[in-house]
């Protein structure tokens, strides 16, 4: 794990207290109008966490990319979609889910082959904006071609996850089984992945590749084999996401708008650390939720999709590199 | 599930080979549709689309087209896109020797983006089921027709159907309801009649919007399952939001069977994601549901039998939005046949199908002639009324198919014809329309 | 040979400062113009008025818009959207208000009223740069177009949140918005609202204003450095672009669809404004209107293509390929040249100057 900075503990800790009291404070006043009640709201914040961790699954994939090759990749909807589309297709064509995971898996490595040579190679040193046009335009390939190939209608992918709530202290509070055992794979991910990065060799060697491609490359580190190291790494990231979120919403086109709610996640957790990822998806999760609750009843709800955004506005405004970002220290 | 781009390049094949043949004739009844068959809503669009296009080609593979005249379709892609929608309106419209006939755009958005054009370009405009609910009025909208219900009456429907599961109209005081609604055009339509109704009864009434797609509920459903506890939940939902409400509701151990959604909510699209957690969900139904219709057997023979149908899987023959699309084109093609009794047996005009769904009458004798019977309520509609009856049925997921738990319900139409009449009227203040007579 | 300035003298600076100083330029561009106001509507059907060049023009403007933002003063935005959203609604209100007021008075102050708007949101461009920006103008994207869907106010309660344009007129008799308005009418009047805001922003990024953006985008350190205010100035930039965003809104809403619910202004058309201005060239006037021509025209293109071969391909079909086609050639255009279609252009010109003898 990286050090910590002292005022980003005071961050997250001043946010989770205004996030509890605020509610309170507003069920003391317009008790009418807000309901506020302890278990509920814990009830509430236990309910965003796990969902936050479920956008956390999103926002990974892009951490990655971005970390390794100062990309913004706008593709990785479209990624979470093609996998959950391949995986499900090949589940009803017959093969085993075990199997069918494996073949995704290889077609996602392929997919990063193909981006890195058709892509990415004709456009190294270019700036971060032309990349991110070029993903917009992966984007746009892997929509068409997804769905040329396994169909538009919706899908149901049944791995046997289990989706009934769980009864805590005698039904006061209530938990799904879903959202827990996604939380788990989320943890077991984001661990193995902050694992690999931190102690492996190609991980230190991603690390310098994102440091600076051209000493990276100097010291002879090849920078075609990382890049494809790190979109496979996405490819999986992206599968783990599209089964979560497809047993959830069943496989369709939508899967790919999901990328949408892991951009404030992005901002809160920075757009290059990795734990980040996962504490910028619980503060969005919880934060959303709480608010929708407790504070959408006054101002006429459905403002969660807002509400992240404003909330990682409001980060941003104290540390503009997110959390956990790497500091950017600009001379003349 | 087959591998689609092989079915894919076979279908395009067989259109081309029945199309290219088609388009030569030159006295052919030019039919234009905007269907959705990609996009994020893909799922129910393709479903539509498939209805429609095969009741069209039925006609043609077994009568002949209509009173011999054949019928073209031409299908316009429009991702449920607004812009995309526009251009396929403009771009059909002038298709054929007639152009257009009528145009029925599947989106409210394009909804309104058509409501000034298609008055200029005399193309009537049917929105079954969606769309604006006080076009029901004919005199401020002479293009636009709405049959065979709208979203307000499709409120007041649902809360006739809980008030007879509690026990009458009086047992609703004091309860909760609570209506789930994609925060959309589309989403507040009913607000206004069930504020309404729940004055007249005395129930509470309360709104969660979900901001679309509706891709995360999680806030909405702690609310309402855990603290607001209401007796029923009515949804407004479309696309992916359904089977995430549904799911979500399971999740708070929510009853499924006292959750009722409207008709964009109902098609197994909206279901099957949420697996076993959909087992007792309800939903308003415009059309019926089920396939073993005569008019479906006639659809199998027909087309299917002979690899003419355009659905991939034939089990989609009977689907909810399948039905919903023959719906749509029986709404035409009878249009089309009352305007060929009055101007001849040729290709039709969008003003001459006007004129015809002004007086438009599909009794129950012509629906069992269609093979139809029970399976699309009768439709009457005049100058001044673009609605017909307006009623629905309700139907529950029993988790391999929707069966209609209820009679055809009349929406009370003391109350929301004058809700039709006053909402048309500002409208028409605000566009400077004068109100046509109708005699 | 064609295009070569050698010959062209200036002898005043007036001349040489001129917006179009070689004589081929101006030409073109007359041209061009002649084309637009002259051609067009006398051969133009109504479907390539009312359907394609509308709402390409209406979309250049917004691009245009952005492009001030994000190519001259290097403000990465994906707020269009709900920008244009403010320029509609502050139109809808303006008009219903007021009915007697006049169409240009309209747009004006639907402008006026989109630049405080954007003014607003752009305050934490002081802080925030890059993607994080782009990220956190969002926020006002998804609240402007929560706050127009919530608040009946904005509709004048309408049951379903739809605001439609009442019909006007720009002199006498001739409608420019509702039914009556005939295509070319509207085609002509966006026409030269566009043309005329193009002009006065290919002034205005040549102006002081323009420089210092440009000082800004360029490394804003130094530009702090050299003595040009850092806020005032991205503000500058924040409130000239979402005065033409809010054009543009207002245009889309009144003249091209008519009535128009928020959902038209989601976030979907910010992504495709900021494709327009990548695509067409950051910094450049010409390059906002390659690039909405490029988004808007492409698809419509290919998806019409496969009907004018006599190709018979189900419409699920065509729509797939031509996601897949634009996605390649998006990625096709960036390889062979980053700086977007104005850069070719560009390139052209330079090739021009020196054909037939390139040595």
């Amino acid at each position: 794990m990286p050090h910590i900075e002292r005022n980003v503990l005071y961050t997250i800790g001043g946010a989770i207290v205004l996030m509890t009291l605020l509610p309170w404070i507003l069920g003391k006043v317009v008790p009418n109008q807000v309901f506020f009640e302890w278990p509920y709201f814990f009830e509430v914040a236990i309910g965003g966490l796990l969902s936050g961790v479920m956008y956390s699954l999103v926002a990974l994939g892009f951490v990655l990319i971005f970390k390794a090759s100062g990309v913004f990749n706008f593709a990785q909807g479209a990624m979470v979609l093609f996998a959950a589309l391949t995986l499900v297709g090949l589940i009803d064509l017959g093969v085993p889910i075990w199997a069918s995971i494996i073949l995704t898996l290889g077609v996602m490595v392929i997919l990063a082959f193909a981006i890195e040579r058709v892509v990415l190679s004709h456009l190294v040193n270019q700036e971060h904006i032309i990349l991110f046009m070029a993903t917009i335009g992966i984007a746009y390939f892997l929509d068409g071609f997804g769905q040329t190939l396994w169909g538009s209608d919706v899908k149901r992918l049944d791995l046997g996850l289990p989706n009934s709530p769980i009864k805590l202290f005698d039904g006061a509070l209530l938990v799904n089984e879903f959202d827990l055992i996604a939380a788990l794979i989320a943890g077991v991910l984001v661990i193995s992945l902050a694992l690999f990065f931190q102690y492996t060799r190609i991980g230190r060697a991603l690390r310098a590749v994102a440091d600076d491609h051209q000493a990276a490359l100097s010291v002879g580190i090849p920078l075609k084999h990382i890049w494809v190291i790190v979109w496979s790494v996405a490819g999986l990231v992206a599968l783990v996401a599209g089964i979560m979120w497809g047993s959830k919403l069943g496989v369709q086109f939508s899967l790919s708008l999901i990328a949408l709610k892991a951009l404030p996640v992005l901002i809160i957790g920075g757009f290059t650390s990795i734990p980040g990822a996962i504490i910028g998806g619980l503060i969005i999760g919880a934060g959303e939720n709480i608010a929708e609750v407790f504070i959408g009843p006054l101002i006429g709800g459905g403002i969660t999709d807002w509400f992240a955004y404003m909330l990682a506005l409001v980060f941003l405004v104290f540390r503009p590199q997110g959390l956990f970002g790497e500091k950017i220290i600009e001379r003349v | 599930m087959k591998f689609n781009l092989k079915a894919s390049l076979l279908a395009a094949a067989v259109a081309m080979s029945s199309l290219l043949s088609a388009v030569q004739a030159a006295d052919d009844q030019y039919i234009g549709s905007l269907v959705y068959r990609t996009g994020p809503y893909a799922p129910g669009g393709i479903q539509w689309a498939d209805g429609f296009a095969d009741y069209v080609q039925l006609l043609n593979e077994r009568d002949g087209g209509i009173n011999g005249v054949k019928l073209t379709l031409e299908e316009c892609d429009t991702a449920y896109n607004t812009d995309k929608g526009l251009e396929c309106y403009e771009r059909l419209k002038k298709g054929g020797s007639t152009g257009m006939p009528a145009v029925m755009p599947l989106s409210t958005g394009i909804t309104y983006a058509l409501l000034d054009r298609v008055a200029a370009d005399k193309i009537p405009l049917i929105t079954s089921g969606y769309g604006r609910a006080d076009a029901a009025d004919g005199t401020v909208f002479p293009w636009v027709f709405v049959p065979p219900a709208t979203y307000w009456g499709g409120a007041d429907v649902a809360i006739q159907y809980i008030a007879k599961e509690m026990g009458g109209a009086d047992a609703m005081k004091g309860k909760k309801i609570a209506l789930v609604y994609h925060d959309s055009a589309f989403g507040k339509e009913p607000i206004k009649t069930l504020e309404a109704l729940a004055a007249k009864h005395g129930f509470e009434l309360s709104l969660h919007p979900v901001s679309p797609p509706g891709l995360e509920q999680k806030p909405i459903w702690t609310k309402i399952g855990r603290q607001i506890k209401p007796d029923y939940v009515i949804m407004y939902g479309w696309g992916v939001m359904n089977a995430t409400a549904i799911k979500e509701a399971a999740a708070v151990d929510f009853p499924r069977d006292k959750f009722i959604g409207i008709w964009w909510s109902g098609n197994e699209p909206d279901v099957i994601p949420a697996g076993d957690a959909a087992i007792g969900y309800k939903s308003l139904q415009f059309n019926g549901v089920g396939a073993g219709y005569p008019v479906h057997e006639a659809i199998k023979t027909n087309l299917y039998a002979k690899g003419k149908g355009s659905s991939k899987v034939e089990g989609d023959v009977g689907a909810v939005a399948y039905n919903r699309g023959m719906q749509s084109a029986v709404i035409l093609t009878e249009a089309l046949r009352t305007a060929m009794k009055e101007y001849g047996n040729k290709p039709m005009t969008g003003e001459q199908v006007q004129w015809a769904l002004d007086r438009l009458d599909v009794s129950a004798d012509r629906m069992k002639e269609l093979g139809a019977e029970g399976l699309f309520d009768p439709i009457k509609l005049t100058c001044a009324d673009h609605l017909g009856q307006g009623r629905v049925q309700v139907a529950q997921w029993d988790g391999k198919a929707f069966k209609a738990i209820s009679d055809w319900i009349q929406p009370n139409d003391e109350m929301i014809r004058p809700m039709y009449k006053d909402s048309a009227a500002a409208y028409a203040k605000e566009k400077g329309i004068t109100p046509r007579e109708c005699k | 040979m064609i295009y070569r300035e050698a010959g062209e003298f200036k002898s005043t600076y007036q001349a040489d400062q001129a917006i179009f100083p070689i004589r081929q330029d101006r030409w073109f561009i007359l041209a061009i113009l002649a084309i637009a106001f002259i051609v067009m509507p006398l051969v133009g059907s109504d479907y390539w008025l009312g359907t394609i060049m509308l709402p390409f023009l209406i979309l250049a403007l917004a691009a245009l818009g952005l492009n001030v933002l994000t190519g001259y003063a290097g403000l990465l935005s994906l707020g269009t959207g709900g920008f244009m959203a403010t320029g509609a609604f502050a139109a809808y209100k303006l008009a219903t208000m007021f009915p007697g007021l006049h169409i240009l008075a309209v747009l004006i102050m639907s402008g006026l009223i989109t630049a405080g708007v954007g003014i607003l949101f752009g305050i934490p461009s002081l802080r925030i740069k890059g993607f994080y920006l782009a990220v956190a103008t969002l926020a006002s994207q998804f609240f402007l177009i929560w706050m127009f869907n919530k608040f009946g106010w904005f509709t004048n309660y309408s049951a379903s949140g739809v605001i439609s344009a009442p019909p006007m007129t720009i002199f006498g008799d001739i409608y420019v918005t509702g039914p009556q308005a005939t295509a070319a009418a509207k085609y002509l009047f966006v026409l030269a609202v566009v043309a005329f805001l193009a002009l006065m922003i290919k002034n205005l990024v040549r102006s002081n204003m323009g420089r210092e953006w440009m000082a800004i985008r360029d490394m804003d350190i130094a530009a702090e450095i050299i003595g040009i205010k850092m806020l005032s100035t991205k503000l500058k930039a924040f409130a000239v672009s979402s005065f033409l965003c809010g054009i543009a809104g207002a245009l889309w809403a009144f003249i091209y669809t008519g009535s128009v619910e928020p959902a038209a202004f989601d976030i979907n058309r910010s992504f495709q404004i900021l494709f327009m201005v990548i695509i067409g060239g950051l910094g450049s006037i010409l390059g906002s209107f390659l690039g909405a021509a490029f988004i808007t025209l492409l698809p419509i293109f290919l998806s019409n293509a496969p009907h004018w071969f006599g190709m018979n391909i189900p419409v699920d079909m065509i729509s797939h390929i031509e996601s897949m086609v634009f996605g390649a050639l998006i990625i096709f255009f960036l390889i062979v040249e980053p700086h977007g279609l104005a850069r070719l252009w560009q390139i052209a010109k330079e090739k021009l100057r020196l054909w037939p003898f390139p040595y």
